[in-house]
């Protein structure tokens, strides 16, 4: 790579200056809409079980987001943020991870997180933030997080990870691990300063890190045409001398192919990666929000035909992967599941009153205990009050 | 006058204030076709125009920066952080540039004019990254002033009085009231003063202080404690810096005692200087501790909100005790 500093360089002797389009980047795609493979592309190495086995990450996150939408409309949840649309990106690219690899996700990844073996039982013990959600019923629906799976527990700010995973990276570098981090964001987040923090010092430090950048269109309201000028995100990573590759985020092989090779390389020799997935944001920002103030309809129907669990299905079935039977017979049993987990989370107990103060500091200091002592006369009073 | 929850109280003042100058623009994320994610700039964008009222790219601290560069060209930009938990990416430009452009340049440049509105506060439901009280950590800025309203009256007013302030401002709006609060607001243009608390009840036994949502609790807390014959004054503060010590004063040497509520944590907490300051004036008029009702010294939950809270039981307990000090 050339530093311009001191390696050799090009000289000119005309002004020309390079505008923000000079740089366009093409889109790694494998599959066709009609799920066939193009022509000149190579399949990635893919055995049944792992190709099913995203396939029913994918519909499980589909299932799992429209019960839990609907439980937000119901009143039985007071959030919820669901993937449609976006559920080959982060299931596929989860997929092309090893166990060991750590992840630092947004808030739209459920799909990544389930594909790493997160339970039903967990995902609803985290939304109704009962005693036994892991997280102890301190945010919002959707902030998982999961030390066994090696999830890193979600955080509202946006992109404050990003220079997190840059610096878990490079924890597993100095430990000589053969072990990668994977860091999810939007093409919104990546307008945050932390974003830049993050990228550069990748770049310096050479952390074996992969951005994946879910440039889904939106940021809330706010439609990627408002949020930067120029080619997307993919050249910024470009411009901090980071290796990038764009791809199609609703192909399911692209994903999962881009995913391994962008590891690949990083355990051959550390550097980071960044990833930009392309795809559409279909459902609501989440259930506190409604697209139809800002989006049309029509816009939406465009992209709903390009659906990546409709065109990997295709895939599968012209590679006889799928049986239909047992494909139905599986959604059938998995909505069961999601419904009988959703009652058993719903009738658990809240965090006890000591959760309150517990973990604030690796030990209950003094003045919390104090403070807890207090708060528990002022709630056995406030008991009575309400019983009076 | 009509009818006016608090997110059109000020969507009203700002309608109000770029219409009548049309330096004033309003930005942030979400804030332009959408009118924000609480609709407080809605209508504004087709009223006004693109250059005037717009969607910014999502970083806090590009908008503040941004904001602090206006602000110095002459403009008054009226700048939305969507929820005050996110105000921290901006807080170097907002504590370090903000608060000390005109001491730093011998007032050679400033940036009067700037507000960063933006929703604080607990109770709905939203864990800690959606319901911090983040005052204290402006309060500490000399140069900042911070305000926070109890209502749309009071909202519209100190709004309209922050944009054509010569000072930069914090402007925290309480988002539990957002469509909770309503009352009749006068539809013209009106100030209120930047610096001076509001007696909102009279009383004579005990002092209740407070600011923004948790004025509603103390208002209720003092119709609990009227009802059992204890006569409670209480207190709007309005403006935390620069705050109104004498109005407070005044009533706690009638009073002899004083209790404040806030919901951020107790500890470093505005009640502490607040306490601090009373006490050094009112000593020895004082009949009981100031007593402080506030949120844990913990990051605030999502499960136990209720419990955290501090709500008119908690304050109707603490005057008790005062009382029978
Ligand atoms: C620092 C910060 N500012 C603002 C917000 C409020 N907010 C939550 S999500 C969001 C939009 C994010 O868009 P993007 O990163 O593109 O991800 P997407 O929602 O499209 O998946 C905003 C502004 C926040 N969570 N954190």
């Amino acid at each position: 790579m050339t530093n311009p500093n001191n390696a050799t360089i090009t000289l000119v002797h005309r002004a020309r200056f390079v505008d923000g389009h000079g740089l366009t980047i093409p889109t790694f795609r494998l599959l066709k809409d009609d799920g066939q493979l193009y022509a000149d592309a190579a399949e990635p190495v893919l055995d049944r079980q792992q190709a099913l086995a995203m396939y029913r990450s994918m519909v499980a996150t589909r299932l799992l987001d429209e019960r839990m939408l609907a439980a937000q409309r119901q009143g039985r949840i007071s959030f919820y943020l669901q993937s449609l649309g976006e559920e080959a990106q982060a299931v596929a690219s989860a997929a092309a991870l090893a166990p060991d690899d750590m992840i630092l996700a947004q808030y739209r990844e459920q799909g990544a997180l389930l594909h790493r073996g997160f339970t039903l039982d967990q995902f609803m013990n985290q939304l109704f933030s009962n005693e036994d959600d892991l997280g102890r019923g301190r945010q919002m629906p959707v902030h998982y997080g999961c030390r066994e799976l090696n999830f890193m527990t979600i955080s509202s700010p946006l992109a404050t990870q990003i220079p997190q995973a840059t610096g878990y990276a490079y924890g597993q570098r100095l430990a000589g691990e053969a072990a990668v981090t994977l860091c999810y964001f939007g093409e919104g987040a990546a307008s945050e300063g932390d974003f830049h923090a993050g990228l550069n010092m990748a770049a310096v430090l050479k952390t074996p890190v992969i951005f994946f950048c879910r440039n889904n269109g939106y940021a809330i309201s706010t439609p990627a045409s408002e949020q930067f000028v120029g080619d997307g995100i993919a050249s910024r990573a470009v411009g901090y001398g980071i290796r990038t590759l764009r791809v199609d985020g609703a192909d399911t092989l692209a994903v999962f192919e881009a995913t391994r090779q962008a590891r690949q390389l990083m355990l051959e020799e550390p550097q980071p990666v960044l990833i930009e997935a392309m795809s559409y944001r279909l459902g609501a920002h989440s259930s506190s929000d409604d697209p139809s103030g800002y989006r049309s309809r029509a816009e939406e129907e465009r992209w709903r035909k390009r659906d990546p669990i409709g065109r990997y299905r295709l895939w599968l079935g012209h590679r006889g992967w799928l049986n239909e039977d047992e494909d139905r017979r599986h959604s059938d049993g998995l909505r069961r599941q999601i419904l009988e987990a959703m009652k058993r989370a719903e009738q658990k107990h809240k965090p006890p009153l000591e959760s309150l103060v517990e973990d604030v500091y690796a030990a209950v200091p003094r003045h919390l205990e104090r403070q807890l002592d207090r708060l528990k006369k002022q709630d056995a009073a406030n008991r009575k009050r309400e019983r009076a | 006058m009509k009818q006016m929850n608090l997110l059109q109280a000020v969507n009203n003042a700002l309608d109000l204030a770029m219409a009548r100058d049309d330096t004033v623009l309003c930005f942030g994320e979400d804030v332009g076709h959408f009118g924000g994610v609480f609709r407080a700039t809605s209508g504004l964008q087709d009223k006004y125009g693109n250059d005037r009222c717009f969607n910014t790219p999502l970083t806090e601290q590009g908008i503040v920066g941004f904001a602090n560069g206006l602000a110095a060209k002459g403009l008054k930009p009226v700048a939305e952080i969507q929820f005050a938990d996110y105000i921290f990416p901006a807080f170097d430009q907002l504590v370090n540039e903000t608060a000390k452009f005109r001491y730093r340049s011998g007032n050679q440049f400033n940036v009067g004019g700037l507000v960063v509105r933006t929703p604080y506060g607990g109770g709905i439901a939203g864990g800690h990254y959606h319901s911090q009280s983040p005052e204290a950590y402006f309060v500490h800025t000399p140069g900042l002033r911070v305000l926070v309203p109890r209502g749309p009256v009071q909202a519209k007013g100190l709004l309209l009085a922050a944009i054509d302030c010569p000072d930069p401002v914090i402007f925290f709006e309480p988002k539990r009231l957002y469509r909770a609060a309503v009352a009749e607001v006068d539809e013209g243009h009106y100030q209120l003063p930047l610096d001076q608390a509001e007696v909102v009840r009279q009383g004579s036994d005990i002092t209740l202080l407070g600011w923004g949502a948790q004025m509603e609790y103390l208002l209720n807390a003092a119709e609990l404690a009227e009802g059992e014959g204890i006569s409670c004054e209480v207190i709007d503060l309005q403006s935390l810096l620069p705050w109104d010590e004498d109005t407070v004063v005044e009533s706690v040497l009638k009073t002899g005692r004083l209790l404040i509520s806030h919901e951020a944590p107790l500890t470093g907490g505005v009640g502490a200087e607040i306490a601090a300051t009373v006490q050094q004036r009112c000593f020895l008029y004082l009949e009981s501790p100031i007593a402080r009702v506030c949120g844990l010294d913990t990051p605030f939950p999502l499960a136990l909100e209720k419990q955290y809270m501090p709500d008119q039981y908690k304050i109707l307990d603490a005057i008790h005790a005062t009382m029978n000090f």
